[in-house]
């Protein structure tokens, strides 16, 4: 086959040349196939299988428990928290980063996706230096009762830590290459800053918007490692979902925490398939031709 | 706001977006994080070299090193594959592999982390025909390995891809039609333009893999000097209230991933000068 192809040029069948050997492409595609299967979809069904393998009643039974719904409920409470103010200053770092020339640009970007560099057991360490019993604030805050670490607050407070550059990373990338005249347009024609923002740029930008939120909420919702330093894992206080897997886990009670972690395991499943559908969205606004232009720039979808 | 330091523009709202976005990523990142700095140099060089390179800590570096970069070079290799298969070729079912691929990023590490134990535990799908082989994964620094390799899959596969849409087949055309076998051009034509981009998607595997916790604990059997990792060491001094040994640990990681992550904007830098150059 090699033989055929060197010795005829044809440039109307150019991918005729670049196509690999049929044994390759088959022998590529198994391995895929067998590699994700074992990596990927062995522990996803695992999850199911486990959480119902002693039975549907059961499986409702270690759900509908007054500490798993507390842990459900710790965790909606977080992620409603960290999720809308990691929006509006995803949305306000963007439009000062996008709209505007100035110096210090780049070093700011940078710092954004400080989080991302830092190691979620980290990040949760911080807040206990800052608030813990012998951090900076920790007197302060004994002496006139507050709780920070080993309370809601804490966990909130590092949820939104790790979940910080989510939403402007999506954004910043996008509306710098969308650039700002038709902006200009609109404000040239008399339209105020806001109405601009509603009628011009939220449309250009939605998709990607959405987008970030859905990986932030996922992030916020499935954070354990940050949690776990600042929860103090007080049952049916500070437990999130992802905490309480671990309590149950650790008590080997296996059927109950496979139970919950199915909760998220259908959670991720649910980001996945948003997360297609609006990257399949944006690929048929932009047309063809542009269709490797997926939302997700390299790091993009890679931080979650 | 100086001339100098902002161009003029039109456009509003420059002073509140920009006063937000400083003020909200100094009160939620960079105090905080400021914080670890500033704890850690109130220890004393003497007592934070002594923490850092307690045997126990040690052993936790070899095996968070070890198991990150072999997790991350199992990612090149087989995320390379999947990279390719998913770009070059088309077969049914591809749409529903390719969504599946981010699944480590969209799973809780907590839920992966219990999950890969069921699965390569003695009694598990793949440990029972592991077990008689005797390979343990479960609880050896194997299965450390092997819930690295989970979590770092989709940084190879997700920069490789577009890198590898974006490949002129031109070259490849050209190559071919100059009398180059496909190995030959494989090796001299695709390689080489892949490079970066598989190098940005290993480091940022194994960056991520340096601080991955929840994933790794389950698996791990925290064993102290075997299957220890640098961040659970972390957790345990803090558990021991310990908040400076904790620190001074928490400074030498957040060291050694800024170092990788310095690394790959370095590397992207260089390429993307590399292609405006040229073209």
């Amino acid at each position: 086959m090699a033989g055929t192809v060197r010795l005829r040029v044809s440039p109307t069948k150019a991918p005729q040349a670049v196509r690999d050997p049929a044994w390759v492409r088959v022998l590529l595609i198994a391995i895929t196939l067998l590699f994700l299967g074992l990596f990927l979809l062995l522990p996803l069904v695992s999850v199911f299988y486990e959480a119902l393998r002693g039975g549907v009643r059961l499986y409702f039974a270690s759900l509908i428990n007054a500490d798993a719904m507390t842990a459900v409920r710790l965790t909606l409470l977080t992620a409603g928290i960290a999720v809308p103010c990691n929006l509006v200053f995803g949305l306000a770092a963007a439009w000062a980063l996008a709209k505007f020339e100035f110096r210090g640009k780049g070093t700011l970007i940078t710092l954004i996706d400080l989080p991302f560099a830092v190691s979620p057991v980290v990040s949760g360490l911080v807040f206990v230096l800052l608030f813990g019993a012998g951090g900076w604030f920790g007197p302060w805050l004994t002496a006139n009762n507050l709780h920070i670490i080993f309370a809601v607050p804490g966990v909130v407070l590092a949820t939104m830590f790790v979940t910080f550059p989510f939403v402007a990373r999506e954004l910043i990338p996008l509306m710098q290459e969308q650039g700002s005249e038709e902006e200009q347009a609109a404000l040239v024609l008399g339209a105020g800053g806001w109405k601009t923002f509603w009628h011009v740029t939220l449309p250009n930008i939605k998709w990607a918007l959405l987008y970030g939120v859905i990986l932030c909420n996922a992030r916020a919702m499935g954070e354990f490692g940050a949690v776990s330093v600042v929860s103090g894992h007080i049952r049916g206080r500070t437990n999130t979902m992802p905490l309480h897997v671990e309590i149950l886990y650790n008590e080997y009670n296996f059927q109950a925490a496979f139970a919950v972690a199915s909760l998220l395991a259908l959670l991720a499943l649910v980001t996945l398939a948003a997360k297609t559908l609006v990257e399949w969205r944006v690929r048929a606004n932009m047309g063809q031709d542009e269709s490797a232009e997926t939302p997700t720039p390299p790091g993009g979808g890679m931080t979650l | 706001m100086g001339s100098s330091f902002k161009q003029h523009s039109v456009i509003p709202g420059f002073g509140m977006t920009l006063g937000f976005t400083v003020f909200y990523l100094s009160l939620l990142v960079l105090i905080p994080l400021s914080a670890l700095f500033l704890k850690t140099a109130t220890m004393g060089w003497g007592a934070f070299w002594t923490t850092v390179t307690d045997p126990r800590v040690v052993a936790s570096y070899k095996l968070t090193f070890g198991a990150a970069l072999a997790g991350a070079t199992i990612n090149a290799v087989f995320g390379f594959v999947v990279a390719w298969t998913l770009v070059r070729y088309s077969f049914p079912g591809k749409g529903l592999i390719d969504a599946m691929v981010d699944l480590p990023f969209a799973l809780p590490t907590a839920v992966s982390g219990i999950a890969l134990t069921a699965i390569y535990s003695r009694n598990g799908w793949v440990g029972q025909w592991l077990e008689p082989l005797g390979i343990h994964v479960a609880f050896t620094p194997l299965g450390v390995g092997v819930a690295l390799t989970f979590i770092g899959l989709p940084f190879v596969v997700r920069t490789l891809q577009p890198a590898i849409a974006d490949l002129d087949p031109e070259y490849e055309e050209a190559a071919a039609s100059l009398g180059a076998g496909r190995v030959q051009v494989f090796l001299r034509v695709i390689c080489p333009g892949l490079l970066p981009a598989l190098l940005t998607g290993f480091a940022l595997a194994f960056a991520r893999a340096l601080g991955e916790y929840g994933s790794v604990v389950f698996i791990s059997g925290n064993m102290p000097m075997r299957t220890e990792i640098t961040p659970l060491l972390i957790i345990s001094k803090l558990e021991q209230y310990d908040y400076a040994g904790a620190t001074a640990i928490a400074v030498v990681m957040l060291l050694a991933s800024f170092t990788i992550l310095l690394g790959i904007n370095t590397l992207q830098w260089r390429h993307v000068r590399r292609i405006h150059g040229r073209g």
